[in-house]
């Protein structure tokens, strides 16, 4: 829990509290050349506030990948703007300002954990002012100690992927974009990924941004629900999520839980 | 051929004492491939008996026997040839595959290039090796040279498709978590797209390593007068048919060998499963 403590040391000052993380503006993306354009994303605003988990839902094909790759730097902005953390996308990527984790773990094969985990430290001309955490730790702090030498086929699905978070946390970024990262995992592991994911949160203060299908995990996880509509994808609702931290699993057997699925449920069959 | 790599693990039960390790391993390796000892050896005596049973002349097929001793009578002379073919097909594997490997970068970064050698590549690939031999030994003479060149060009297309293919198998999302990572177009090559490409890359060299050996027996026909290939056309017309047979058989040795030199490396590099994201 070394790297945690270290993490804590993030300034969380009162007025920045309501600063926005992450910023759309009439957002609209647009892919395939004039005449077969295809509208992914169409007028979307919202804001992230800093230290927020946001979780988004949304029918298939209604562009959260999209968006979180907008955010991400890695599809083309058609119209509208993003801005991280008062920078255009592309400078708070150079500046390894987010982490990125994919529904895949995305591991090279050929690197083992420790070494998978370690890459971005060797990649990329960042600066090396910037805090950096110790791979070891990372792969302490998602239950990995001890495999550091492990190859990616040589470990779980659900290890994989804590692989990858690891990878993310490695750079201690001060925001994390996850595109349905436990998607693939079994319900066991998916929710003991949940907890864990929910103490890092806590315990670092890093905004997350979590595009996931299912409403129970979007809610039990989500500070707030951002929730897209599909053609065009836009926003549908974004909701404050009542429940009390820090939350434990058995928080999802509550009335007010189910309450609030419902009522996203609902919402979800309108889109 | 995964007979032979996998193989050895699945040995029998063994005694509990230890024996040494030499005697140990010939043991597993019979224990484990003897369907094919025994296959091979009964062929080979199926031979002697049907050379045997029909009084084959000797000029015609000489019984194993008789190739075996062919061995002994004209070892020297077996050895002073392999030497030069063997050192052909290796430059010819050397320089084929490397210019194919840089040809195959070239391609994967720039679509102009490919566009304009991938046809050129495939028409001198359509033209058959032997057809080619003459052209190169008119133009480069008897030397070495024409021999190097056949080895390398039977390597070469192999190589070029593999390794295309190879360098772009890297999957989008390594590509998008290397853009994340804001990293240069040299990491992405060195960290991802080439070690990617490695499986690939290794699937031709074992095709090119017994292809060289064809190549550089293939242009040692058309004009030379040393190596197996030489070899093999003397002996031909002498109806020196042992020795045709034992130097055959070198031949195929030395291309199972260089299979297996191939496949040792490979099995060094690669320890990695391709597929590890499932
Ligand atoms: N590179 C692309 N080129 C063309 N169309 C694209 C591209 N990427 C996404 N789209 C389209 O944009 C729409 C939104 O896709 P996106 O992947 O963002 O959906 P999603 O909400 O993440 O869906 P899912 O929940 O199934 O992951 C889809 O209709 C998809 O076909
Ligand atoms: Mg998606």
């Amino acid at each position: 829990m070394l790297g945690v403590a270290r993490m804590m040391q993030q300034p969380v000052q009162p007025a920045e509290a309501t600063r926005s993380a992450v910023s759309v503006k009439n957002l609209d993306i647009r892919f395939g050349g004039k005449g077969a354009e295809f509208t992914a994303l169409s007028d979307v605003s919202v804001e992230i506030p800093e230290g927020a988990l946001v979780t988004m839902l949304g029918p298939s094909g209604c562009g959260k990948s999209t968006l979180l790759r907008a955010v991400a730097d890695l599809v083309h902005v058609s119209d509208g703007s993003i801005s991280v953390l008062g920078q255009p996308p592309k400078k708070a990527r150079e500046g390894r300002d987010f982490a990125f984790v994919f529904q895949e773990a995305t591991l090279l094969p050929w690197r083992s954990a420790i070494d998978n985990v370690g890459l971005p430290l060797e990649v990329g001309k960042h600066d090396s002012s910037l805090p950096t955490a110790d791979p070891q730790e990372m792969l302490a702090l998602v239950g990995l100690k001890g495999r550091e030498k492990a190859l990616p086929h040589e470990l779980s699905g659900g290890m994989r992927q804590r692989v990858a978070i690891a990878r993310a946390l490695v750079t201690r970024p001060r925001i994390l974009l996850m595109d349905e990262p436990f998607g693939a995992l079994d319900e066991i592991t998916r929710d003991k990924l949940n907890e864990e994911l929910l103490r890092l949160w806590q315990e670092t203060g890093t905004t997350i941004l979590f595009v996931t299908h299912s409403i129970p995990e979007a809610v039990f996880l989500g500070e707030y629900v951002l929730m897209l509509e599909s053609l065009p994808g836009r926003v549908k609702e974004f909701m404050k999520v009542d429940l009390p931290h820090p939350r434990k699993l058995a928080v999802r057997d509550t009335v007010e839980f189910i309450r609030i699925t419902a009522k996203l449920r609902a919402l979800l069959e309108e889109c | 051929m995964t007979d032979f790599t996998h193989g050895s693990k699945q040995g029998v039960a063994m005694p509990l004492e230890k024996r040494n390790g030499v005697a140990e391993a010939v043991m597993g390796f019979f224990a484990s491939h003897y369907p094919a000892i025994l296959a091979v050896t009964g062929c080979i005596a199926l031979w002697q008996f049907v050379v045997w049973f029909f009084a084959v002349p000797t000029f015609m097929a000489p019984s194993p026997v008789e190739v075996f001793h062919a061995f002994g009578e004209n070892g020297a002379i077996l050895w002073a040839n392999l030497l030069p073919t063997l050192l052909e097909a290796f430059l010819g594997f050397i320089f084929g595959n490397l210019i194919a490997i840089l040809l195959a970068v070239w391609f994967v970064y720039s679509s102009t290039a490919e566009k304009a050698f991938y046809p050129i590549a495939v028409i001198v690939k359509s033209i058959p090796i032997i057809a080619l031999a003459p052209i190169l030994v008119l133009i480069f003479g008897n030397g070495i040279a024409p021999k190097i060149i056949i080895a390398g060009l039977i390597c070469f297309f192999p190589t070029l498709v593999n390794m295309v293919q190879g360098l772009k198998a890297a999957s989008p999302a390594m590509l998008d978590l290397m853009r994340v990572l804001s990293a240069s177009n040299a990491e992405v090559f060195w960290k991802v797209r080439l070690p990617a490409s490695l499986p690939f890359l290794f699937a031709a060299l074992k095709i090119a390593a017994t292809s060289s050996v064809m190549g550089a027996i293939v242009a040692e026909w058309i004009g030379s007068s040393y190596g197996l290939g030489a070899l093999i056309i003397e002996a031909t017309y002498n109806f020196r048919s042992p020795l045709l047979y034992a130097t055959v058989v070198i031949a195929a040795g030395l291309a199972v060998a260089l299979f297996f030199v191939v496949s040792f490396i490979e099995s060094r590099v690669i320890r990695w499963k391709p597929d590890a994201q499932h």
